[in-house]
């Protein structure tokens, strides 16, 4: 479920807003996204994977996360390196090879 | 080019702004996309309407897929249809599975050349195109979309269908979730892509796929096929979202005290796990993986690690909880009937695609995985664009007067009684349990389906809502209306056939090898597809 959005990270783009499948986000009056509709999240990462700012994380837990969770500490998932960490992946963002390109899977057992 | 305009005296108060075009699409995953691009190639003006965000919405986007894509080779398509024959229950039609893995292997060429979709390539030089990052597939398809002119309405869910004096599927009220707004959309032809129904079990990327489009479909005088092919359910780490199976062939299960679970698997055994699951935890381990194959799996499916990496959990080396996850029609095989090789449906003007339609043409009653759904939406979509735009234009000008189709949680007879919420937990609790839908049995079929016949009569007197509410009620409706054309085709199949597993009749019985229709609203019917056991395949009977 969606846990952060880091104001000091985001830049009011918007894309998380248009993104999200199940219109979790609105935007508050300074332009950052708030997490308005919580018990709509299906936590399918796909704004985590579209932030161009790593400003969002996704807990990989559909329910949500106490107050003290590791999962809303900005600074544990900052050094982790969990923030950002599905962009990483697919290869999205300035400077990255796309993953697509090297997705490739192990031969199933016959 | 589309025309926007107010009609000022249309009699339902809600509805307004009239939006008009040669095709609307409702759906924005794969066979949505398809089905936008190849309707633009032909001539035809598009809106394509998707409940949450084309491009990033639905079962493929936040995945990633295999897909049935095999050479052009007659011995390597031959071996590709006969492998799936038996496991489908002998219902699959050898015309439809030749035609989709040519028109599979021709979308995905297409993807690579135009959507410059960046597939790996092997040792040769040659580009690996069996498989998809759902992501990166559906991220250039909405751009394809874009480029050909379509214009894309997000956050936009079909509440139902206009159908006009004559029948004639003439378009569809659509609601504007952010402007909080209802539209009516004319259109020459429609195309059903709205996705299965997994009941909003957190199935990843699903819930949003809440069997809209057999709701609409059937409301408008569709058919359905192979409903009681709809007992898919997927393994994830408990708490998770995670239903990605395929890499659970390396694992082992385990009992709480740390025994093996003798007999489960991730293919075979699956049933084994839902019922030990029915009365303790349930534990895997994939740890009949190598080294080299644990690196592999991190390239193929890097979300897969993404959950397992933020829990701290290490697969291969740790014991973690698992949970079985619903996904309904989404794989499944059940959907809207099609009667004709360019997805029409039994309704003019409307075509279905994707996992609205049923896959059982290519696979009969078992999917496995996404490989078959994934060439069939890119198929199906292709098809249904195609056909609905020349519909269009051989039906020329826009329909005019088109009445609404749907009533159940638009238009209640009493005030309303309960809310969308109290629906979706009633038919959840009807639908979900592996007691009643995975492992099936008239003791538990019969009460599940006399209490979604209750939830039905309660939705269509009193269940409406405004605002969001509205399509969410719409939604809860769906929902009900599937799992009572699901456990009703359950009920009729009295065997075991395909993913279809009914322990009062462990057999699969010959006289049974047809295709089941299904339909109806306040009553439902069912009928063996006439025709559907000559198109199986000679010699399935032996089998």
């Amino acid at each position: 479920m969606i846990e952060v959005v880091e104001r000091s990270r985001c830049i009011s783009c918007d894309l998380c807003i248009q993104v999200c499948p199940t219109r979790v986000f609105d935007r508050d009056d300074d332009g950052i996204p708030v997490i308005a509709r919580p018990d709509s999240c299906q936590t399918c990462f796909q704004c985590e994977a579209y932030c161009p700012a790593d400003a969002l994380f996704v807990a990989p837990l559909v329910a949500a996360v106490p107050s003290d969770s590791r999962f809303r500490d900005i600074e544990e998932l900052t050094t982790t390196g969990m923030l950002g960490g599905y962009r990483r992946e697919l290869g999205w963002g300035h400077g990255r090879s796309l993953g697509a390109r090297t997705a490739v899977g192990p031969e199933f057992p016959g | 080019m589309i025309r926007s305009e107010h009609a000022g005296e249309d009699a339902a108060a809600w509805s307004h702004a009239l939006l008009s075009a040669d095709v609307l699409v409702v759906g924005g995953g794969p066979a949505g996309t398809w089905a936008a691009i190849k309707a633009a190639q032909a001539g035809a003006d598009v809106v394509l309407v998707d409940k949450g965000r084309c491009g990033s919405s639905g079962a493929t986007a936040s995945v990633g897929t295999g897909i049935w894509y095999v050479e052009d080779e007659p011995e390597l398509r031959e071996a590709a249809m006969a492998s799936r024959e038996a496991l489908g229950g002998h219902l699959a039609d050898r015309g439809w599975m030749a035609r989709v893995l040519d028109e599979t292997y021709a979308r995905m060429d297409e993807l690579a050349r135009v959507q410059r979709y960046p597939f790996p390539v092997d040792a040769h030089g040659r580009q690996i195109r069996d498989d998809l990052q759902g992501p990166e597939y559906m991220r250039r398809q909405r751009i394809r979309v874009q480029r050909l002119g379509v214009r894309i309405l997000d956050h936009t869910p079909a509440l139902e269908l206009l159908v006009d004096a004559d029948g004639v599927v003439s378009g569809a009220r659509v609601l504007d979730r952010p402007a909080g707004q209802v539209l009516s959309i004319a259109a020459g032809a429609v195309v059903l892509a709205a996705g299965g129904c997994a009941f909003q079990s957190k199935t990843l990327g699903c819930d949003v796929n809440t069997g809209d489009g057999a709701l609409l479909a059937v409301e408008a005088g569709a058919e359905l096929s192979g409903m009681e092919f709809s007992s898919a359910y997927a393994i994830a780490p408990a708490g998770t979202s995670l239903t990605k199976t395929a890499y659970y062939s390396w694992a082992t299960f385990y009992r709480a005290d740390g025994s093996v679970l003798e007999g489960a698997g991730s293919t075979r055994g699956r049933s084994v796990i839902a019922r030990t699951l029915l009365t303790e935890r349930v534990y895997a381990r994939l740890d009949r993986s190598t080294p080299d194959v644990q690196q592999a799996m991190r390239k193929g499916q890097p979300n897969f690690f993404l959950v397992f990496d933020r829990l701290g959990i290490d697969p291969f080396a740790d014991m973690f909880e698992i949970t079985l996850l619903a996904e309904g029609t989404v794989r499944g095989t059940g959907g809207v009937r099609i009667t004709g090789d360019d997805c029409s449906t039994s309704v003019p003007g409307l075509y279905a695609a994707g996992d609205t339609a049923t896959r059982e043409l290519i696979c009969g009653g078992f999917t496995g995985g996404g490989s078959h759904n994934a060439a069939w939406a890119a198929s199906s979509g292709s098809w249904a664009g195609h056909a609905a735009a020349a519909f269009a234009s051989w039906r020329g000008g826009r329909p005019d007067q088109p009445w609404p189709a749907g009533y159940a949680g638009l238009r209640p007879m009493c005030a309303p009684t309960l809310t969308y919420r109290e629906v979706i937990a009633q038919v959840q609790s009807a639908v979900l349990p592996y007691d009643h839908n995975y492992m099936r049995h008239a003791n538990k079929l019969i009460p599940a389906l006399d209490a979604l016949h209750q939830t039905w009569e309660a939705v269509r007197d009193g269940l409406t809502g405004a605002g969001e509410d509205l399509f969410r009620a719409r939604e809860a409706a769906a929902m009900t209306a599937h799992g009572r054309w699901m456990f009703h085709a359950a009920l009729q199949r009295t065997e075991t056939r395909g993913m279809h597993k009914r322990l009062d009749y462990p057999q699969q019985d010959p006289a049974q090898q047809f295709r089941l229709l299904t339909g109806g609203l306040d009553d439902i019917w069912t009928r063996p597809e006439a025709g559907s056991r000559a198109s199986a395949v000679p010699g399935g009977l032996a089998a």
